[in-house]
């Protein structure tokens, strides 16, 4: 028993429901026993997800399973006492060693280490250094870990606004002296936002790594710890001073490897090894012993605390997905509504239909900024190449080599927040800060086998990918 | 010291297992016909043992629901195991080994599970919810199980009593395992996904042979849907054992129900020994409270001991490490199982869970002769402040798998003095059973987020209600009054055929006796012979069956006909109108008396008697030739009268004076 038990909750409960609760006196964490028209059941009363329906009330059983009464069906529910759960990570000390490096977390609200939400049904982040040390004690032997909550909010709702934030907050936590800075975040947006750091911190003295997992980490199975660990370790003893993503190399639990924020992109919905350097090869692999660099041109970490913090946004930047048979309206629309920069994504080396010339000219007239990358993700926009993209190039699109669509945007978006002038926007899109332009492209940048194929099954046998 | 062993197990009565209180519960695991698998669109029931691509994971334990740490989810944290999951194209994709969410579960499964709810009595749950189990063994991928209840609170008639059912849930398969040496662990992943349910009994049964015997009546209840996978590994038990004063432990995975009877007995006596060994601890005043041990490296000290096993150790710059177990002399050697004795408990665990599987893994100052030298052990005694009431136990390998299982022979010690451990234990082959974790509890459960609740409307269950079987008991009692015998029963009263045979008892009025010999051995006689009889459906065996019941088909001739339709059809489903079409262009119709008269004086006739020493034999002749002319026409007694009158009345001398010679 606990104060809880003066008031009786009813979390979630709606309708039909929350009526025979209240009818019957009883309230979530109650333990009941139930007489409905079809048996006898007897569990705890849960709280009731906000998304579910309102007919049901969901027990958990002795056994530790839950099931969902209807509730038209109960005739009595009769109270034995009341269980409510204790959902905490077992926190403990994080212990502090002053041989160890300095790293903080910064929290957006990703799943790194997480427990269950009733009310949504959905996972929520458990986040404190003695929660974190409690579910992945490693993290000690690799430094003294503090951490900061700087929004809660899903990697689909982050924006200029969390990212000017975050940038702020990096710099500040530069000047603070720490010795490497780690970023918890939701997978899905992960790499925009590691671009837009890119951009808005540069030249930073230590590594800034994002992090993040595909499988929360209330599953035994988790990504989570293996992510963590290697991020954390990353910031602490690596000598990349740059932005990048650290997360499951294969899919199976045995390295991560470390991607140039402006070269990553996540290629799987729900894949582990889901991020992948697109175009080049990654800066390094990491498993908890060892960093194994893959190259050699990456900027080194510095003992100084200068970095050129930067956080300049429009947020009058859209894409445009080319897609055949597309009409002119569709931009038109956007330039009428006023968005100053447009990324499109188009075919092949960059190409859009002659239908869309019309929408590319009325750009031109109202001076909004058109810029071109490629669907195929690999390969360089090559409008040199057709007449198409001759034209086109006539009509001020500006092909933007391979940087990724997506890099591209955000970069607009940064650009534009610093400057409305065409060839100051050109020369500062055509000028890579972090390799979002490479000048060659190597010949394992590009790496999509085939199933099936012998040697790759071959391969595949081999290799625990 | 009163370690009273049991009676061999062949001399135990009921009386006996009642003494020593006894108690056994059943947890039945049915793999469903289904044409995919549970949470993805894998085809069901294809198994490959060979692989085109591996995955590696590694588990770590997470809270449960309540906040709490699940105590095999910590137990299988320590052995740090590499787990290998093998991959073929075929049988799995990538929900398997947890790189896409869960698709939607599987409607056939469901339903099919709903019928078996409601023939188990329970009562049904209005909204499924998807809850994971953990099992960090990896068995599974994901760490957890996919799992849900469908019903509570049922039961089965037995004997004069009821077994009540706690609950019927509806879950997916796991891995097979392939091997798993030290820290490393492989699996076959074909099976996983794989739709199943289990059967939950309250713990109600009071002999190992009352368990087998309610595990083989819940199989007939999955089997009597017709809905249900058949075949090695389609079903599996885990069967649930305490004993007075002892501890429920969960025998894990039983494949074969004439199996359970001895591992309950072995189990039985192993819990009876254990706690007659905590009573002697605690006579020593040795408690969980009170317990002394001390562990230490004795790798130098045994440099030059000679044990082979030690010796290779030291060789292979292993380490040695000896655990002293204060209180403990002369109890290792107590015998638990058939022909095991209580330091298995500990080799088990070292075996398990420090992941030092090369055996043996142990040596223990109770059976100091068979190992080291006496010298040694006096040397170990010595360094480990031994007294004579101590026992050592020696354990070697990897320094920290050698640590991890010195602190697991304190573990199984201190709980020695408090009498059984709860654990899953595995079953061995010779009746005996071997630790496998420790029993997990509630704790392992956790709500799915992945999957939103599932409503079952009732008009779903009443669809499921519409298309379940009889009861199989009620069948068995039906069949049991029409005189079936009792090995044919048991046959068909699981088989599809069982419609059939009830609607030709009541509409034709023919005897269980009879559809006994014909649907269950002649069907199977039929099978044999590669005929494929299944392709007969209830509607053309029905057909047959009445006109033996008009006469116009005598009895011998059923078979007859049977056969003769099958070798003619090559259909792979025979109908009503198939068999009809067989009786018109056979013209089989019953003969009258004259016609019989008839037929039997012209085989009489076409004979010459001379050719037969004796009357017997020219009479088994004729009624061979008449059978073969006129089978399914005439019945073979019907036969024989005619042909005996007739040839004693035609030829009455020949008869005398064949019988003569
Ligand atoms: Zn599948």
């Amino acid at each position: 028993m606990n104060e809880q038990a003066a008031t009786k909750t009813t979390d979630g409960y709606r309708g039909p429901g929350l009526a025979v609760l209240q009818r019957h006196g009883v309230g979530v964490w109650s333990d009941v026993e139930v007489q409905t028209t079809g048996g006898r059941f007897r569990g705890i009363i849960l709280p009731r997800s906000e998304t579910a329906d309102d007919k049901h009330i969901v027990l958990k059983l002795s056994s530790g399973y839950n099931i969902g009464v209807a509730a038209e069906t109960v005739k009595s529910m009769t109270e034995h006492g009341r269980r409510a759960a204790n959902y905490k990570i077992p926190e403990q000390e994080f212990p502090i060693d002053a041989g160890k490096p300095n790293i903080v977390l910064f929290g957006t609200g990703g799943t790194i280490a997480s427990r269950l939400d009733y009310r949504s049904g959905a996972v929520i982040p458990a986040f404190s250094p003695g929660e974190l040390y409690g579910s992945v004690p490693e993290l000690a032997d690799v430094c003294n870990l503090r951490t900061e909550k700087l929004f809660g909010v899903f990697s689909e709702n982050m924006g200029p606004e969390q990212y000017i934030a975050l940038a702020n907050r990096i710099g500040q936590a530069i000047e603070e002296g720490v010795d490497g800075i780690v970023i918890g975040h939701g997978t899905d947006t992960m790499h925009h936002t590691a671009a837009v750091l890119t951009f808005m911190v540069q030249d930073p003295p230590i590594p800034i790594v994002m992090v993040g997992s595909q499988r929360s980490s209330d599953r035994p199975s988790s990504d989570a710890a293996l992510n963590l660990i290697c991020a954390v370790k990353t910031a602490a003893e690596s000598d990349i001073a740059e932005v990048v993503v650290c997360m499951f190399g294969p899919t199976s639990d045995e390295y991560c490897l470390i991607h140039r924020g402006t070269r990553v992109r996540k290629m799987h919905s729900s894949y582990r090894s889901t991020f992948r350097t697109i175009g080049d090869i990654p800066l390094a692999m990491i498993d908890p012993q060892t960093i194994t660099l893959f190259r050699d041109d990456y900027k080194r970490r510095r003992r100084d605390r200068n970095v050129h913090i930067n956080p300049a946004y429009c947020d009058e930047v859209t894409m445009l997905y080319y897609y055949p048979g597309m009409k002119p309206d569709v931009m038109e629309a956007m330039i009428e509504k006023g968005y100053r920069g447009i990324v499109i994504a188009g075919t092949g080396l960059g190409h859009v239909n002659k239908l869309t010339y019309r929408a590319l000219r009325l750009a031109q007239e109202k001076g909004v900024h058109v810029y071109m990358t490629v669907q195929t993700l690999w390969g360089f926009a090559g409008m040199y190449v057709y007449e198409t993209g001759r034209e086109m190039m006539a009509l001020g699109v500006v092909p933007l080599a391979n940087m990724l669509p997506e890099v591209a945007f955000v970069k607009l978006s940064w650009v534009l927040g610093q400057s409305d002038d065409r060839d100051e926007v050109k020369r500062m899109m055509l000028t890579s800060i972090g390799d979002e332009i490479t000048e060659r492209e190597p010949y394992n940048g590009y790496l999509i086998y085939q199933g099936a194929v012998p040697e790759v099954q071959e391969f595949l046998k081999k290799i625990k990918r | 010291m009163e370690v009273l062993p049991l009676k061999p197990f062949e001399e135990m009565t009921p009386a006996d297992y009642a003494h020593i209180g006894l108690k056994c519960g059943l947890e039945v695991h049915q793999q469903l016909l289904t044409r995919s698998k549970l949470f993805c669109r894998c085809p069901a029931g294809h198994y490959s043992s060979s692989y085109d691509a591996e995955v590696l994971r590694h588990m770590r334990p997470t809270l449960s629901e309540m906040g709490e740490y699940d105590g095999t989810a910590l137990m299988e944290k320590k052995t740090r195991k590499n787990i290998t999951y093998r991959l073929h194209h075929a049988t799995v994709c990538t929900y398997e080994f947890d790189d896409t969410p869960p698709f939607f579960i599987d409607d056939q499964a469901i339903d099919i599970a709903l019928e078996l709810a409601l023939l188990l009595r329970l009562n049904l749950v209005n909204e499924l919810h998807i809850a994971r189990k953990q099992y960090l063994d990896g068995s599974i991928p994901t760490g957890f199980q996919r799992t849900t209840i469908l019903g509570v609170d049922g039961w089965l008639p037995f004997k004069d009593r009821t077994i009540r059912v706690r609950q019927l849930g509806l879950e997916e398969d796991s891995c097979r395992e392939v091997s798993d040496h030290g820290h490393e662990r492989t699996y076959l992943t074909d099976r996983l996904g794989m739709p199943l349910i289990e059967v939950v009994t309250e713990p109600e049964m009071f002999t190992p042979q009352e368990t087998a015997e309610v595990c083989n009546l819940i199989r007939k209840v999955c089997r009597s849907t017709q809905k249900v996978r058949r075949g090695y590994g389609a079903t599996r038990q885990d069967v649930n054992v305490s004993v007075q004063g002892g501890t429920r432990v969960e025998i894990k995975g039983v494949p074969q129900i004439w199996r359970i009877p001895r591992l309950i007995y072995n189990e039985a006596s192993r819990q009876v020994a254990l706690l007659g060994i905590m009573k002697e601890l605690n006579r020593r005043n040795v408690t969980p409270d009170t317990i002394t041990t001390a562990s230490k490296d004795v790798t130098e000290l045994l440099m030059k001991a000679s044990y082979a096993p030690v010796r290779s150790a030291i060789d292979r710059k292993l380490k040695v490490r000896c655990v002293k177990l204060c209180g403990f002399a002369g109890l290792l050697n107590t015998p638990t199982q058939e022909h095991t004795i209580f330091a298995k408990e500990f080799s088990d665990r070292v075996r398990v869970i420090a992941c030092l599987s090369e055996l043996p893994n142990i040596v223990h100052s109770d059976s100091a002769s068979e190992s080291l030298w006496p010298q040694d052990w006096q040397k170990l005694r010595k360094r480990m402040q031994a007294h004579e009431d101590d026992a050592l136990i020696l354990v070697w390998g990897d320094d920290r798998d050698v640590q991890t299982a010195c602190e697991e022979i304190v573990i199984r010690a201190t709980e020695a003095a408090s009498g059984v451990p709860s654990d899953t234990r595995q079953p061995l082959k010779d009746g005996t059973n071997g630790f496998e974790r420790v029993l997990p509890g509630a704790e392992r459960m956790y709500p799915d987020t992945d999957l939103p609740p599932i409503e079952i409307p009732a008009e779903r269950i009443n669809k499921a209600r519409a298309v379940m079987p009889e009861f199989v008991w009620e069948t068995e009692a039906t069949f049991r009054q029409g005189a079936m015998v009792e090995d044919d029963i048991q046959r068909l009263c699981i088989s599809p055929r069982v419609p059939l045979i009830q609607r030709a008892m009541n509409e034709l009025g023919l005897s269980g006796k009879l559809l006994g010999v014909l649907l269950a051995q002649r069907m199977r006689a039929l099978a044999r012979a590669e005929r494929r009889p299944e392709r007969f459906s209830d509607e053309a065996l029905f057909v047959i069956l009445r006109a033996h019941s008009q006469e116009r088909l005598a009895k011998e001739g059923i078979a007859w006909l049977m056969e003769l339709i099958l070798v003619q059809s090559t259909k792979d489903e025979i109908t009503d109108a198939d068999v009809d079409a067989v009786f018109d262009e056979l013209d089989i119709q019953r003969l009258t008396d004259q016609e019989l008269q008839c037929k039997v004086a012209c085989a009489i006739e076409a004979v010459d008697p001379t050719q037969f020493p004796t009357v017997t034999k020219l009479r088994r002749f004729l009624m061979g030739e008449l059978m073969k002319d006129l089978i399914g026409r005439v019945d073979g007694r019907r036969m024989l009268d005619c042909l005996t009158k007739t040839m004693r009345t035609d030829e009455p001398n020949l008869a005398e004076q064949r019988t003569g010679t």
